[in-house]
């Protein structure tokens, strides 16, 4: 369904999760005509994903925190669908944003899994709410099924109303695992242990920060009463050091970490399972934001988010963010930015509460960010044979040989040497280890040519 | 004892009628909207792939389409993102073992 060039719009959005909404829901209520693109069947982004009509749930908020929040703006964005000032092209993966003398055309695959056509959506502003995925630390047997991303396992159920297991360790670092673990275990799961590989100290450090964000008191509460109530108990500064099981999996060790996330020898401790959900924060998704130029900054959780301005402007002129790419902050904070830029790109003022709102919400991001940010001690519990990058199954051993035999020094020579990040998630899953094994910091913002797989038959239908 | 607690229990779902699929000739039972990941998982079912090198088994792990691992063949189509696939009456899964060039000439 290629649109024609004179169908455009006032306004892009990219991503129909929380910031995405709020932005189009505000500019089109400021009278602009705006395009949101998405790559879901239904709005609503990975937070709030929703049991498909089929399965014919009357109580989706029940695997939700907010809801009403998003029910607010999905009833201004029905209204205005109907009304048509918003036109929502769902199941649009889009793949790449290119410069026209007048407009930015954003390209996209349709379909569930991107196969059955193209589209291009043209306007003079674009507003990148590519959200974030999970990121991955890799251990032994993180490789085995039954081994889950913490998000994923949400995300499975949230919208497929299915569990990986019955008895489900949650692992990994970052506040989301507190959210999988209720999750999870109000929807019948048993969860033994929540395993957080920092502590959290690191809040304590902010008091004026904490005290200025009472909701994220309230809500942080909320998961320790919903815990409780579960019976799961919360470890810090542990982590999945193994997992046993071949062909899934029967149970994993837990091992104490020392404040730099080095395995404390002779602490690990066997917890059977038959499911594990894991991960370590979230990484922003800007490869169409870096292909575009826009400048990046390194956030205090060791990922790179968008350089913006007090507008939610990128250095590109013509191109907005707000959300996960401006820094991973949570949906609170990503309806606040997605108004904000609303205001910015229909020249309207902005009140000084929402923008004092956002500068509240921003800076217990970066408190949240700086408490969970993984410490270089995790390398110490991989094992050579422990697979790292999971699509071209490239082990620690191999990349370690790469530096300290072949003279690596970053990923991509790493990558070169090895094969790690060439597969088919192109270093989703390990860039973030494989950059610490070849003694990076971290990674470099993520540069990818095209956001997401575009078969090439599409790419040869591309007018030159 | 009591049965126990399911997430279709807890947000009251009442889902249209189940249908099946058939991973590699084996029936199972999908329900409308989900996705071919959530029916496997639903029916016990973690892997349904199987590495290049190691032929390794393999499932759905990001669950939101950016690992790929989940890949399976569709209705003889292979590489289909099955944590992003409806499930549709009739479909068949085939295990996909290594490169997923399926019966493709390469």
């Amino acid at each position: 369904m290629p649109i024609s060039p004179s169908d455009t719009h006032d306004l892009v959005v990219i991503g129909a999760g929380p910031a995405g909404l709020a932005a189009a829901v505000t500019a089109a209520g400021f009278g602009l005509r705006v395009a949101l693109v998405d790559a879901a069947a239904r709005p609503g982004g990975q937070f709030y994903r929703q049991p498909a009509p089929g399965l014919g749930a009357a109580r989706p908020e029940a695997l939700h925190h907010s809801w009403r929040a998003f029910a607010r703006r999905t009833a201004r964005l029905d209204a205005q669908l109907a009304a048509g000032r918003v036109r929502h092209f769902a199941a649009h993966h889009v793949w790449a944003v290119t410069r026209d003398p007048a407009h930015w055309t954003v390209h996209a695959v349709t379909g569930p899994d991107g196969a059955q056509g193209r589209a291009e959506v043209r306007a003079p502003h674009v507003l990148l709410a590519t959200g974030a995925h999970e990121r991955q630390l890799p251990f032994p047997g993180w490789t085995v099924p039954g081994v889950v991303g913490a998000g994923g396992a949400q995300a499975m159920l949230k919208a497929g109303l299915v569990l990986p297991g019955r008895r489900i360790v949650v692992a990994g670092s970052g506040p989301l695992l507190l959210a999988v673990a209720g999750t999870l275990a109000a929807a019948g799961a048993t969860v033994p242990v929540v395993a957080e590989a920092s502590g959290y100290a690191g809040y304590a450090r902010a008091p004026r920060t904490l005290a200025a964000n009472p909701r994220k008191l309230v809500e942080g509460a909320g998961h320790a009463v919903t815990l409780l109530r579960h019976g799961v108990r919360l470890r810090s500064r542990s982590a999945v050091t193994a997992v046993h099981g071949t062909d899934r999996v029967e149970a994993v060790t837990v091992t104490r970490l020392d404040r730099d996330w080095r395995p404390v020898p002779g602490t690990g401790q066997r917890i059977p399972c038959d499911a594990l959900a894991v991960g370590h924060g979230l990484v922003p998704q800007l490869e169409l934001a870096t292909a575009l130029g826009c400048a990046t900054r390194a956030a205090p959780d060791g990922t790179w988010a968008l350089v913006l301005d007090d507008q939610q402007r990128t250095t590109v002129d013509g191109i907005w963010a707000a959300g996960e790419t401006g820094g991973v902050g949570g949906s609170e904070l990503a309806f606040v930015e997605g108004e904000l830029a609303a205001y910015g790109i229909a020249h309207r003022a902005v009140r000084d509460s929402l923008r004092r709102r956002r500068d509240r919400l921003r800076r217990f991001a970066r408190t949240m960010a700086a408490a969970h940010a993984p410490r270089p001690g995790w390398t110490g519990w991989l094992r050579e044979d422990t697979e790292v990058c999971r699509c071209e199954e490239v082990t620690a051993g191999r990349i370690r040989e790469a530096v300290s035999g072949l003279g690596a020094r970053d990923t991509r020579t790493v990558k070169l040497l090895t094969r790690a990040g060439m597969g088919w998630c192109q270093g989703r899953m390990c860039g973030p280890a494989v950059a610490r094994l070849a003694g990076q910091s971290g990674p470099a913002a993520d540069r990818r040519p095209l956001a997401c797989p575009v078969v090439l038959g599409e790419l040869a239908g591309e007018q030159g | 004892m009591t049965r126990r607690r399911t997430p279709v229990d807890v947000v009251r779902a009442a889902p249209g009628p189940a249908f099946e699929i058939r991973l590699d000739g084996r029936p199972l039972v999908a329900l409308p909207g989900q996705s071919i990941a959530a029916a496997l998982w639903a029916a016990g079912v973690l892997s349904w792939r199987t590495t290049r090198r190691d032929g390794r088994p393999r499932g759905a792990f990001c669950g939101i389409g950016s690992c790929f691992d989940c890949l399976a063949t569709v209705n003889g189509r292979p590489n289909q993102r099955a944590c992003l696939v409806p499930a549709r009456p009739g479909d068949t899964i085939t295990t996909q073992e290594g490169h997923g060039h399926a019966d493709l000439t390469v």
